[in-house]
């Protein structure tokens, strides 16, 4: 089965975001949390920068692959999901509820036009 | 019926001629079709084949060419440590299901290299007192290389500071490992550490290149008072009577592990140990084997922590190693338990009471002196004339003396003890000094 | 093969048992150093020797080896390791020559080295050896350490880049970056070549070396070899050829022959030494003529029937403690005597006979990676029996159920389901028909019965492991 929940956007990149007011909480999808495998490790950037659109902030690990993890949106990190350092398997069994990666002050919403909508995502999936 | 040459292929003639029957060729030429043709079956002089017997003949006496003398009457160190290898090591390493198996990728069928490297992982981490240590580096020189990138990755900081005890010949394996990637290498005295400048980290050797024990805990508080890692590279043979890294506030430790269970064979094959904090395993290279459970809930042993390595990171992995030396580690996990705590302990006191018992005797000597202070089982003394001379005449009396370790037109000699240098080879050693 | 647990060394220890008696300190005792420099207290296990060989013993009966199985694992050269090259390491003048020794009381050992150097330049065609890098990857460390030397010196600064083709072994790429290099991929074309025109876009003034594995690690002979290394060439860039299957062209064709510039061999694959577990390796570097003042230092030269330890002229300094793997230098000088040139050709073309019988007896049941000849090893697919739910993993584990050990997986990564087999030469008709018979078994079972394959191992000591509690949450020492 392939979860992508309606009500979010998302990127090429497979990243989630779901936007309440300017704050971004953003995660990665079933689709790459599946093909990815178990994930064990999940490493995001400390920087308190202001980050661009499409920007590296982290690393997410499975027991054999390595993946590089992108902004959907610009804008500054302000929390970490601290509860993936003991329990990164949230991200295999729950991955837009407790598999939350980051939360995101959005410098510009207007980005948003960068990013797919879930049937835009199926699609981009065939 | 005509055999091939090698003695280690098993297929015959007519297997062959069946086999490229059956692959579709008339020749084993065919097979070779997309190699440029007129760039094949080069003219290759080799030097002539031998048979096993003629084989041990030729090697047997190439070896005498080696002037190796009894071992309990060498002083040679520096790096490299004459000890006794026992029994039990050379039985193990020679059961090939150790020796000739792969790489544990498939821990099913490879639970005892991994439970072995475990061994290796869990008994060097107790006798350094450092919380995590992976399966083992080339040597002891790499991984203190390896140990300074290390740090350089867990601070961001591209400055790394050796300091005076580590060894000229180390300091050369790190450029040769960093001298691409824009680190800066800082020597100790250079360094002004009343500025607010922060480094990855600060290299010291203890006991050092030239023996002597240093103030690691010292110096572990000023370079972390700069934010630093301190790396130590150590002596394990030391360890059984100096107080580990871990006390000392080593952050990353290393050493050659050849003093633990390996022979000298000239240099190699050895172990480089490579340990740290538990807090930086993920930017600790190499292999590193884990404990965990199989489907059935029982305990089992796999290489872990593998996406840190190249086979997986490419080129932004941890580092390039990939064959390392787990049989090395083999050695030195049953040389270890083989000793045991008390038999560390007494080794380690043979080592230092030897050894300071030569010195003292030799500085008796009229025109030889002392230097060391504060030493373990090395010591350097300094002699009257070219140490040439007096290796030249030790050797003709079957000893091999010390290293020539001379600096600035002065003669200097060092010398390491072993527990394989006997008290009466040390007495005769004293007394043959004596007539040079 | 027992399934118990066998407890860990310190589970077992008890105070009071000990497994070697040591001397007395024997005279007269110094003071020690001052109490702050001094240890406390050391944990390690107290055994008796009998339970010690016991457990040892045991922990290598869970091992599958070449002494005991079939390891048709591709890039890896799982040969026989002969017992003679055993034999003759553990001679004392090898095993106890110090290597601080003087030069002249070391000859034996130099000389060892320098006939080694000279075959292997010989075999490869590039006369310039060192035998310093402690394995593969250092070797190609080392070559690489080279090429910057060389174009440094000879003011080719602005080159910043390492083309590696697509189907290249991780230790490339990694050896790239610590190069300083940034690696540029090289695609390759589905009949398994380096695609020439993507390389002709590529190869550029920042070029400082194409790294090539030859033959491929699809176990291909690239066909356009001579042009791959005139396009890096007039470009200004430098060609690195992996020696890693170097097994499929002893005596066959050379590196240096080819306008191959710098290439290292594994000594413990095609030179027999055994792997260990895991190392000791040993990764000689080779390079032209020109290229050989830039070895790495110690260098073992002869002169006037004296072998010298030398700096080379432009040397790119020491990257280990002393002069490589002696021990392992060793037993493949040792090997390389046992067979001559003509015991050589054998390996290769024996080698390459067994993968391409492999392929052929397989290619009915197993999609190939690629139709033609191949070479000393052969990649098959394991896409069709996916249908089914069978990936190249289960296929690997049913392998080590039916006593062969598995074959490389899901390598190279342009392979779906890859399953790369090796056979080497070793390995006698019989036993490779055994492991062909096994191979259509499985991929019958595949379609008729998938779930015997994906549930294996079931003959071995461990079930299939959690590898993902084992990453998530490291347990690496007894400690802990």
């Amino acid at each position: 089965m392939m979860e992508i929940p309606n009500e979010l956007s998302y990127s090429k990149d497979h990243e989630w975001v779901k936007i309440e007011g300017n704050i971004a909480t953003i995660g990665i999808t079933y689709h790459a949390s599946d093909s990815l495998g178990d994930v064990v490790y999940v490493d995001v950037i400390t920087s308190r920068d202001n980050l661009n659109q499409f920007d590296k902030f982290g690393e997410i690990e499975s027991v054999k692959a390595v993946s590089d993890l992108y902004l959907p949106l610009g804008g500054k990190i302000m929390e970490i999901n601290e509860d993936l350092n003991n329990n990164p398997q949230y991200i295999n069994d729950d991955c837009y509820n407790k598999g939350w990666i980051i939360k995101l002050e959005v410098n510009n919403l207007d980005e948003m036009k960068n990013l797919l909508n879930a049937e835009e995502y199926k699609k981009n999936l065939e | 019926m005509k055999q091939k040459a090698s003695p280690y292929i098993p297929t015959t003639n007519e297997d062959q001629f069946q086999m490229l029957k059956e692959i579709g060729v008339n020749s084993f030429h065919d097979l070779l079709n997309d190699l440029p043709q007129n760039y094949i079956w080069p003219n290759i002089k080799l030097k002539e084949m031998l048979s096993e017997p003629e084989l041990t003949e030729y090697f047997k006496e190439t070896s005498k060419l080696n002037n190796v003398v009894n071992t309990n009457t060498s002083f040679l160190g520096a790096g490299a440590y004459n000890h006794y290898v026992p029994s039990t090591v050379q039985a193990m390493i020679q059961r090939g299901e150790f020796l000739t198996s792969y790489t544990p990728y498939q821990p099913e069928a490879s639970q005892g290299t991994l439970q072995v490297g475990f061994e290796f992982q869990s008994l060097v981490s107790q006798l350094f007192e450092m919380e995590v240590c992976n399966a083992g580096m080339y040597d002891g020189p790499t991984a203190l290389a390896e140990g300074a990138l290390m740090a350089c990755r867990i601070k961001n900081n591209d400055k790394i500071i050796v300091h005076e005890s580590v060894s000229e010949r180390f300091l050369e394996i790190l450029k040769s490992y960093t001298k691409w990637q824009n680190i800066d290498i800082l020597k100790f005295n250079e360094v002004n550490f009343s500025e607010d400048t922060e480094y990855a980290c600060l290299l010291v050797q203890s006991p050092n290149y030239l023996g002597e024990i240093e103030d690691v805990e010292s110096l572990s508080n000023l370079i972390h008072k700069k934010n630093g890692l301190l790396v130590q590279h150590t002596y394990p043979t030391s360890l059984g009577l100096l107080k580990p890294p871990g006390k000392l506030n080593a952050d990353i430790s290393t050493a050659e592990g050849q003093s633990l269970g390996v022979p000298l064979s000239l240099g190699g094959p050895y172990i480089g140990i490579l340990t740290c904090k538990k807090e930086f395993i993920r930017q600790l290279p190499g292999r590193i084997i884990g404990k965990t459970v199989d489907e059935n809930g029982k305990t089992a042993y796999a290489l872990t922590l593998q996406t840190r390595e190249q086979h997986i990171r490419r080129e932004r992995a941890t580092s390039n190693i990939c064959t390392s030396t787990q049989l090395i580690g083999l050695m030195v996990a049953v040389y270890l338990a083989t000793l045991g705590p008390l038999g560390l302990k007494k080794i380690s006191e043979i080592c230092y009471h030897r050894a300071h018992y030569l010195s003292k005797e030799i500085s008796k000597i009229s025109g030889f002196k002392i230097i060391s202070k504060n030493f373990f089982n090395e010591f350097v003394i300094e002699v009257p004339i070219d140490p040439k001379i007096i290796n030249e005449f030790l050797l003709k009396n079957k000893i091999e003396g010390g290293l020539d370790v001379s600096k600035n037109k002065q003669n200097f000699l060092m010398f390491a003890v072993t527990e394989l240098n006997t008290p009466e080879e040390i007495n005769r050693t004293i007394e043959i000094l004596k007539k040079v | 093969m027992s399934k118990k647990e066998i407890k860990l060394l310190m589970d077992q220890s008890k105070k009071g048992r000990k497994s070697i008696n040591l001397p007395e300190i024997g005279v007269k005792k110094s003071d020690l150093p001052d109490k702050k420099f001094l240890r406390s207290e050391l944990i390690l296990p107290e055994i008796s020797q009998l339970d010690l060989i016991r457990y040892f013993t045991n922990l290598s009966s869970l091992n599958y080896s070449i002494d005991t199985n079939f390891y048709p694992l591709g890039s890896c050269t799982m040969k026989y390791n002969p017992k003679i090259n055993e034999q003759i390491a553990s001679y004392e003048g090898y095993a106890k020559s110090h290597p601080n020794q003087t030069e002249e009381n070391i000859q034996g050992s130099l000389k060892i080295i320098f006939e080694l150097q000279e075959e292997l330049g010989e075999i490869t065609g590039l006369p310039g050896v060192s035998l310093a890098p402690l394995a593969g990857a250092q070797g190609e460390y080392a070559g690489l350490l080279i090429a910057r030397e060389y174009q440094k010196i000879n003011v080719m600064n602005e080159k910043s880049v390492a083309l590696i083709p697509d189907s290249a072994h991780g230790t490339n790429p990694a050896s790239a970056s610590m190069a300083g290099l940034e690696s540029v991929t090289v695609k390759t074309t589905k009949e398994g070549d380096i695609d020439i025109d993507d390389l002709r876009s590529k190869a550029n003034e920042k070029t400082s070396v194409l790294m090539l594995t030859l033959p491929s690690t699809l176990g291909l002979f690239e066909r356009n070899i001579l042009e791959i290394t005139e396009i890096v060439h007039k470009a200004g860039g430098l060609v690195y050829a992996d020696g890693a299957n170097l097994n499929a062209l002893l005596g066959i064709t050379r590196f240096g022959d080819l306008g191959i510039d710098i290439c290292h061999s594994n000594l413990h694959k095609t030179f027999s030494t055994p792997h260990g577990g895991g190392g000791p390796g040993s990764g000689p570097v080779m390079v032209t003529k020109q290229l050989s003042k830039y070895l790495p230092s110690p260098h073992i030269i002869k002169e006037n029937s004296k072998y010298k330890i030398v700096s080379p002229e432009n040397s790119i300094g020491r990257i280990n403690g002393f002069f490589g793997s002696f021990g392992i230098i060793l037993r493949a000088y040792v090997y390389i005597r046992s067979l001559g040139i003509e015991g050589l050709k054998e390996i290769s073309e024996n080698a390459i006979i067994n993968a391409n019988y492999i392929q052929e007896k397989l290619k009915g049941h197993y999609d190939l990676a690629s139709s033609r000849h191949c070479m000393h090893e052969t990649v098959l697919s394991a896409n069709k029996q996916k249908l089914n739910g069978v990936k190249a993993l289960d296929i690997a584990k049913k392998l080590l159920d039916e006593g062969f050990h598995a074959p490389t997986m899901y390598f190279p990564l342009i392979v779906e389901e890859a399953l790369m087999i090796e056979p080497t030469e070793t390995e006698s008709k019989e036993t490779i028909d055994d492991f062909i018979e096994t191979m259509i078994k499985i991929s019958s079972l595949a379609s008729n019965d998938p779930e015997k394959i994906t549930s294996a191992p079931k003959n071995l000591p461990v079930g299939r492991l959690d590898e993902a509690q084992a990453a998530r949450n490291p347990i690496l020492t007894w400690k802990q």
